[in-house]
C-alpha cells in the first residue's frame, strides 16, 4: 500500500492481506540498497496469521518516493513517523543488516512505541570495506556483485532457494540494482559506516529482543552479533548453521519458525 | 604495484562452468547425495494444516504437487536461471509449452504481439493460427527489419518475440536495437535463445526481458528428452504503465495478490507458475529434468565442439561444387556477421543452412542418401542432423509464408554434431554424389 510520510509517498507491502488497523503491527526494515521484497518469505505468514504487516521500502528505495535518508538516526526517526502515519501508537520491529541498526536506534529513541525487536544479521556497528563503499558511492554495479558474493554463505552460492525456480544471488542483485546504485546502496553504506551509536543504543533497550545470526555471515559475523546481544537485557540469540548474511532467503523457513515463536509469544495477536 | 593499477576486490561468485555442475543444488539437504535425486512423486506431505495453508498462500516456499513444482525440476530451473543471469525460471514439458505459457502469462484476449517472421515452423503456427483463436493477434516482421518492429507496435501490443538467430535461415534479429524499441514502448522483449544456449549468448545482457528455450536441443544435448523453460531477467518494470494489469492489479486467483508488488524481479515467473502451471499444467517430468541436468553438466564442452565442427563444415560447404549458397553467421559476407561477432562471442552456433544445386530434387536425394547424418525433425543433438525444411519442419506453410520466412526449396538445414569432422564430411560426399545424379541413385 502507499501512504504519505513527511510529504513523500511511501510504499510498503502488506504481505498480501488488506492493512487492518485493528491488528497488531509488525514493521520490517530492509538492508542496504534492498527493498521490501527481501521479506516476502516472512511477511506473508504474519499477514495471514493475525497481524498487520508493513514491509517498507525506505525513502528513495524500491517503489517509494523521496530521497534516501543519509543517516541511521534519520531512518530511526522516520520509522517512528511511519507508525504515526498509519495511525498506530506501537509496533513490533524486525530489521535485517542495516535495518538492525535502524531498529536498534529507533527502539532506543522511542521506547514506548516499540514492543518487540527482532534483529537478523545484526551488529552494533557495520563499518564498510572502503573499496566496497567507494564502488557503491560511484554507482559501480561491481558493488552489488561484491555485496551479493559476501552476503551469501557457501551453501547460498549454490542456490537452493526455498521458492522453486528462484535463484538467490541474481534476485538479490536485481533488487539492489532496481534504483540508481549510488543513490541507494551508496547512501546506505555511508550511513552504516558513519553510525557509531549502536552499542550505546542497545544498552537502553528493555523490550523482548531476538537476534538471529548465521555461522557463515561475513558481513555481520556471529561474534559481532553476540557482542550486541550481550548488551541487551534478556535478549535471545538463535544461530543458524551453514548460512550467510541473507538468512531470510537462504534459510527462510528456519528464520520464520524462530521469528514466529518469538513474536507470537511476546507480541500476541488476538485475531 | 601503484594504487592506479590496483584491481580492488573481485566478486568470487561461481562462474559458468561451475554453475553448470552445481547451481540450484545443495547435497547436505538431500541425504548427502552427490547427484541430484530424481523426486519421482506427485505430491508432498504437509507438516500440519497451517503448513498446507502457508504453501497455498505463497507464504512459504516449498512443494505441493508436481504439476506446480518438483524438487528435481527446481534444481534445473535454478541452474538455467543462474547460467542465463536471470532471477527465476519455470521449466515446462517442451519448448513450445514454454512459449505458450509465456504468452498466456503476458497477454489477454484483445492483446497483440509483434513477432519475428523467421521462427521454428511450430512457433509460426502458434502465433499465426492458434493464438488468434484465444483473441491474441500477431504482426510478423522480418528479423532484419529493425524499424519494422517499431512500426508494427500498436496500442494493445504487449511484447516483441523473436529468435535471435532465426530458424532455419540464420538471419539475426538485432536484439539490442529491438530491445530498445520495446522498452521505449514500455513492453518486454522475449527471445527464444534455443540455438545459442547461455554459453553462446546471454540475452539479458543485450536487453531481453524474458528468455525461452527448448531444452530438448543443445541444453540437454543428447536427443533423449523433451523439455522447455522460460527465464526471467528481473529488470522489466511491470508497474511503469497500465499495460499489464494482471501483473500489477490484485489477482483474484491468489487473495488479491499483486505479483509485481510482491515479487518484483521474479513476478513474471511467479505468475507463470501460480496461474499458468496451475491452470494449464504443462509440467516437466522429474526424469526428463534430470536428463537435461546431465546434459547441462557438459554444456560448455559440447558447445565448443559443436561450434568448431560447424565452422569446419562451413568452410567445406563454401568450397563444394554442389553447394549454391551457405548461410551461417561465421561467414564473413553473411549480412549479420558483425552483429553475430558482437552478440555471439563464444561461437556462432552449429546451425547451418545451405542451398543445394539442383533444387528440391537434389535436396531430397541428398537427404535420402546420407548415412551418418540423421534425417529427423530436431536440432541440437550431439549427432549431426539434416532436414529439408520445405518438405519437413515448415511443410505446413503455404508458398507465400515460406517466402516471407526466407525459406527456399533448395534449402537444407544442418545441425552439426560432435562426431569426428572427417566422418561428417565423408558422409556428405555420399549425399552430394547422389544429389548430382538423383534419378540414378533413387533407382538403386
Amino acid at each position: 500500500m502507499k501512504f504519505k510520510v513527511n510529504g513523500d509517498e511511501i510504499f510498503a507491502s502488506t504481505g498480501g492481506r488488506p492493512f487492518d488497523k485493528n491488528k497488531p503491527l509488525i514493521i520490517f526494515v530492509h538492508g542496504s540498497g534492498l527493498t521490501h521484497m527481501t521479506w516476502v518469505l516472512q511477511t506473508r505468514y504474519f499477514a495471514f496469521h493475525g497481524y498487520s504487516v508493513l514491509a517498507l521500502d525506505l525513502p528513495g528505495h524500491g517503489l517509494s518516493g523521496g530521497k534516501s535518508l543519509k543517516s541511521i538516526e534519520e531512518m530511526a526517526d522516520w520509522i517512528s513517523s511511519v507508525i504515526d502515519a498509519v495511525g498506530y501508537r506501537e509496533a513490533s520491529l524486525v530489521g535485517h543488516s542495516q535495518g538492525c541498526l535502524v531498529t536498534i536506534e529507533c527502539t532506543a529513541r522511542y521506547p514506548d512505541k516499540i514492543k518487540t525487536l527482532s534483529l537478523m544479521g545484526g551488529a552494533g556497528a557495520i563499518p564498510m570495506n572502503p573499496e566496497l563503499l567507494a564502488l557503491a558511492e560511484n554507482g559501480d554495479p561491481k558493488a552489488v556483485d561484491l555485496m551479493m558474493d559476501w552476503a551469501h554463505g557457501p551453501a547460498g552460492h549454490f542456490g537452493g532457494h526455498p521458492v522453486p525456480g528462484l535463484y538467490h544471488i541474481n534476485t538479490g542483485g536485481m533488487l539492489a540494482k532496481s534504483r540508481t546504485i549510488k543513490d541507494t546502496l551508496g547512501v546506505d553504506f555511508r550511513a552504516c559506516d558513519n553510525y557509531k551509536n549502536g552499542f550505546e543504543a542497545a544498552k537502553k533497550i528493555k523490550i523482548p529482543t531476538l537476534s538471529i545470526l548465521a555461522t557463515d555471515d561475513k558481513m555481520c559475523p556471529v561474534k559481532e552479533g553476540k557482542k550486541l546481544a550481550d548488551l541487551i537485557e534478556g535478549s535471545k540469540v538463535d544461530i543458524i548453521d551453514n548460512c550467510g548474511h541473507m538468512m531470510l532467503l537462504e534459510e527462510a523457513d528456519r528464520v520464520l519458525k524462530v521469528l514466529k515463536s518469538f513474536i507470537t509469544t511476546n507480541y500476541p495477536s488476538k485475531h | 604495484m601503484s594504487d592506479k593499477n590496483k584491481k580492488g576486490p573481485e566478486s568470487k561468485t561461481y562462474k559458468f562452468d561451475t554453475l553448470s555442475l552445481h547451481a540450484g543444488y545443495q547435497p547436505h539437504k538431500n541425504a548427502g547425495s552427490r547427484q541430484v535425486p530424481i523426486y519421482q512423486t506427485t505430491s508432498y506431505l504437509f507438516d500440519d494444516v497451517d503448513h498446507a495453508a502457508a504453501l497455498f498462500n505463497l507464504e512459504r516456499g516449498g512443494h505441493i504437487y508436481s504439476r506446480i513444482s518438483n524438487p528435481t525440476v527446481g534444481v534445473l530451473e535454478e541452474r538455467v536461471a543462474s547460467l542465463e543471469g536471470g532471477t527465476a525460471a519455470l521449466a515446462t514439458s517442451s519448448g513450445m509449452s514454454a512459449i505458450f505459457l509465456t504468452v498466456m502469462t503476458l497477454c489477454e484476449a484483445g492483446d497483440h504481439l509483434v513477432v519475428s517472421s523467421q521462427l521454428y515452423g511450430g512457433t509460426v503456427n502458434l502465433f499465426r493460427l492458434t493464438l488468434p483463436k484465444f483473441g491474441i493477434k500477431c504482426t510478423f516482421v522480418k528479423p532484419r527489419d529493425t524499424e519494422g518492429f517499431k512500426k508494427a507496435i500498436q496500442k494493445n501490443t504487449k511484447g516483441i518475440f523473436g529468435e535471435l538467430v532465426g530458424n532455419p535461415g540464420n538471419e539475426l534479429m538485432n536484439m539490442p536495437e529491438v530491445a530498445k524499441i520495446a522498452h521505449d514502448e514500455g513492453i518486454p522483449l522475449i527471445v527464444d535463445a534455443t540455438y545459442q544456449t547461455p554459453y553462446l549468448c546471454k540475452p539479458f545482457e543485450h536487453g531481453a526481458d524474458i528468455v525461452v528455450h527448448s531444452l530438448t536441443k543443445w541444453m540437454a544435448g543428447h536427443g533423449s528428452s523433451m523439455a522447455g523453460i522460460l527465464v526471467e531477467g528481473g529488470n522489466f518494470d511491470w508497474i511503469q504503465n497500465d499495460k499489464f494489469p494482471t501483473m500489477t492489479k490484485p489477482y483474484e486467483g491468489y487473495h488479491g495478490l499483486s505479483f509485481a508488488e510482491e515479487f518484483g524481479p521474479t513476478a513474471f515467473t511467479m505468475k507463470a507458475r501460480a496461474e499458468g502451471m496451475r491452470d494449464f499444467g504443462p509440467c516437466l517430468s522429474p526424469q526428463n529434468a534430470w536428463n537435461v541436468l546431465q546434459g547441462i553438466e557438459t554444456l560448455s564442452v559440447r558447445m565448443k565442439k559443436h561450434c568448431s565442427n560447424a565452422e569446419e563444415m562451413v568452410k567445406y560447404l563454401l568450397g563444394h561444387e554442389s553447394v549454391a549458397w551457405v548461410s551461417h553467421p561465421s561467414v564473413p559476407d553473411h549480412p549479420d556477421h558483425a552483429l553475430a561477432k558482437k552478440l555471439l562471442p563464444n561461437g556462432r552456433g552449429s546451425m547451418i543452412a545451405f542451398g543445394i544445386k539442383g533444387g528440391k530434387d537434389a535436396g531430397v536425394a541428398f537427404i535420402n542418401n546420407v548415412k551418418l547424418a540423421s534425417h529427423l525433425a530436431n536440432v541440437g543433438d550431439t549427432r549431426t542432423l539434416v532436414i529439408h525444411p520445405a518438405s519437413g519442419t515448415h511443410s505446413q506453410m503455404d508458398e507465400a509464408t515460406l517466402k516471407f520466412a526466407g525459406l527456399s526449396h533448395d534449402m537444407i538445414r544442418l545441425s552439426v554434431g560432435i562426431e569426428d569432422i572427417d566422418d561428417i564430411k565423408n558422409d556428405f560426399e555420399v549425399g552430394f554424389r547422389a544429389a548430382r545424379k538423383p534419378r540414378l541413385v533413387s533407382n538403386q
